[in-house]
């Protein structure tokens, strides 16, 4: 079983994120970087795969070269091997370009399994995973709990409101995590250590047979980033006893808020 | 240029979400931004007479694909058959809500057609033929404006953020050819709780976090229920295990944006502030005087959550009347 993770690196929850004088990007100097919560789960789950099954575990993500310490973390919690796609022309691109770059690696590469993690926490655009998929000409189930494979085929209760599906799909596939899925390992003091050892290319867009025309241009332009409007708040509620402050809150919530 | 809006509505055994309406009364503000029509596509099986109800939301058209084998959302069929109607009727704009399925399909059309998605939208606006969509990052800490190069523009837009509007049109119903295509997925069954109110279209959130100190959220089940509203839960309680997966407000779960949320007994950390910050109208009940929702809150009750959560339930009982 051939499994390829799709891994991006984000700021970690907890950063502060600020936005540039020029109001169209991100200010991301004092930020901690991590695995994308939702790829971490999708580490684990190809890691869990290839225990059951047997095969490898590729590690595949466009970014800085920085976004090597986020493969190497997958390289240590077990993954096999990684590749970086670090190009100028590959960075501020959105979910369909990323997805086409991702999409060209892959065609050349041997798989059975491709998993991602439903959204990034960055950009939130829930996107990438299903867009390769198209453009690999495979399946997707999104918003996986839980997978099973046998007889080259992968059955997943897909996460949808009020409940779940269970829906099958022959494999090869793609499917995108949800929280649930597995409780990700940590990395082990000796997989640290064989991290290092382990096979990481960095490759350019010319180095998988694209250019700036094959990605296309940027559709969503961002014409402008600000902070959503503060909460006047943080009113507290005055009161001697509990009952009076219960009265108070449901007072301000049916006069003032007007939601009750 | 001639020019349309399709709105794609989603429904479950027959019966239309909640996030329909929206997407089509936020389709009916820009066809009319746009002096054009909005066709609104209905897939699924034995849906011809519902569908008709479609048209109090100001549809001009309601295009039905009424097969059997539509019956449940698979990506591949409804993509199949929405790039069909596409390639037809040729809209500038096609809307639908950022569910479960919508956003499924939204990522995968927009492959399909190289078109450009906003996913998430929170606020639409049409400017001198220009339509620009608002939609939150990095968890909501940062909110972004949205142009699109290249059309249709595909607008997911996240439930409970566009106001139903009822506006009387035609809406006459057109049944159109389902080609599903070749396809890979099979259906094999689904399990739903229909009885529980959905987070995401609820207009009352309830959570609970560490507070709760156990799985006994019959405090809270209660100042719920008097809204008809919905309950959740931290990601601190999940972990305990007190709650589903299914009930976590987060950035690991579920984003809601009620008109109202109550958090009782939660400390307020990043990771859950991403899952509620575009509520309207927040309340923090804590014990903790000091704990950072209180900032992140309208409204803040210091005390045990055991004693003013039953005495606020009590007090909205008397204001409502029952």
């Amino acid at each position: 079983m051939e499994i390829i993770v799709l891994l991006k690196q984000v700021p970690s929850t907890e950063s502060f994120v600020g936005i540039s004088e020029n109001g169209l990007s991100v200010k991301t100097d004092d930020v901690k970087w991590v695995i994308n919560p939702y790829d971490e789960f999708a580490v684990e789950e190809a890691l869990r795969v290839k225990e059951a099954h047997g095969g490898s575990v590729t590690i595949l993500s466009t970014g800085t070269e920085k976004a090597v310490e986020a493969i190497r973390t997958a390289l240590a919690m077990g993954a096999d091997k990684g590749i970086l796609i670090n190009d100028p022309a590959a960075c501020n691109c959105d979910g369909l370009q990323t997805a086409k770059i991702l999409a060209a690696v892959i065609k050349n590469m041997p798989f059975d399994l491709i998993i991602a993690g439903q959204r990034a926490v960055d950009g939130d655009n829930y996107m990438v995973g299903s867009a390769v998929a198209e453009f690999l000409n495979i399946p997707a189930v999104t918003m996986v709990m839980k997978e099973a494979i046998a007889d080259g085929r992968i059955t997943c209760n897909r996460t949808v409101e009020g409940g779940m599906v269970v829906v099958e799909a022959p494999l090869p596939a793609l499917i995108t995590t949800q929280r649930g899925l597995n409780e990700p390992r940590y990395a082990s003091l000796p997989g640290i250590m064989k991290a290092k050892k382990k096979p990481l290319e960095i490759k350019s867009l010319k180095d998988i047979g694209l250019d700036v025309a094959g990605i296309g241009a940027t559709k969503t332009k961002i014409i402008s980033l600000k902070y959503p409007p503060e909460r006047k708040g943080g009113k507290m509620i005055a009161g001697e006893t509990a009952a009076d402050k219960a009265k108070a809150l449901v007072k301000a919530l049916h006069e003032e808020a007007k939601v009750v | 240029m001639s020019c349309g809006v399709l709105a794609i509505a989603e429904q479950v055994n027959g019966v239309f979400r909640k996030v329909t309406y929206e997407a089509l009364s936020e389709g009916r503000r820009i066809a009319d931004g746009l002096g054009c029509v909005l066709s609104v596509a209905v897939l699924g099986s034995g849906i011809k007479s519902n569908s008709e109800l479609l048209g109090k939301y100001g549809a001009d058209r309601i295009l039905v694909a009424d097969d059997a084998v539509l019956e449940e959302y698979m990506t591949d069929a409804y993509t199949n058959v929405v790039a069909g109607i596409v390639a037809k009727e040729k809209p500038c704009v096609i809307i639908l809500g950022a569910s479960s399925r919508g956003r499924d399909l939204a990522a995968r059309l927009s492959a399909r057609l190289d078109s450009p998605l906003a996913m998430d939208c929170v606020a639409v606006r049409v400017e001198a033929g220009n339509v620009v969509v608002t939609r939150p990052m990095y968890g909501g800490k940062i909110l972004a404006e949205i142009m699109f190069e290249g059309e249709p523009r595909i607008i997911a837009v996240r439930p409970n953020s566009m106001m139903i509007a009822e506006s009387q049109k035609a809406g006459e119903v057109e049944v159109i050819a389902a080609d599903k295509g070749s396809t890979d997925l099979k259906f094999i069954e689904k399990k739903l709780d229909t009885g529980k109110v959905e987070l995401t279209e609820a207009d009352v959130v309830v959570s609970g976090g560490r507070g709760m100190g156990g799985s006994d959220y019959s405090v809270i089940e209660k100042l719920a229920g008097i809204f008809g509203g919905a309950v959740g839960a931290s990601r601190s309680a999940v972990d305990e295990g007190w709650r589903p997966h299914s009930d976590q407000v987060g950035q690991t779960g579920k984003v809601v944006s009620p008109n109202l949320y109550i958090a009782c007994g939660i400390s307020g950390a990043i990771q859950h502030l991403a899952g509620m910050s575009s509520s309207k109208v927040i309340v923090a009940i804590n014990k903790d005087p000091e704990a950072p929702i209180f900032a992140k809150a309208d409204y803040g009750v210091a005390g045990d959550l055991f004693e003013v959560v039953p005495l606020i339930t009590e007090e909205i009982k008397k204001v409502k009347g029952i």
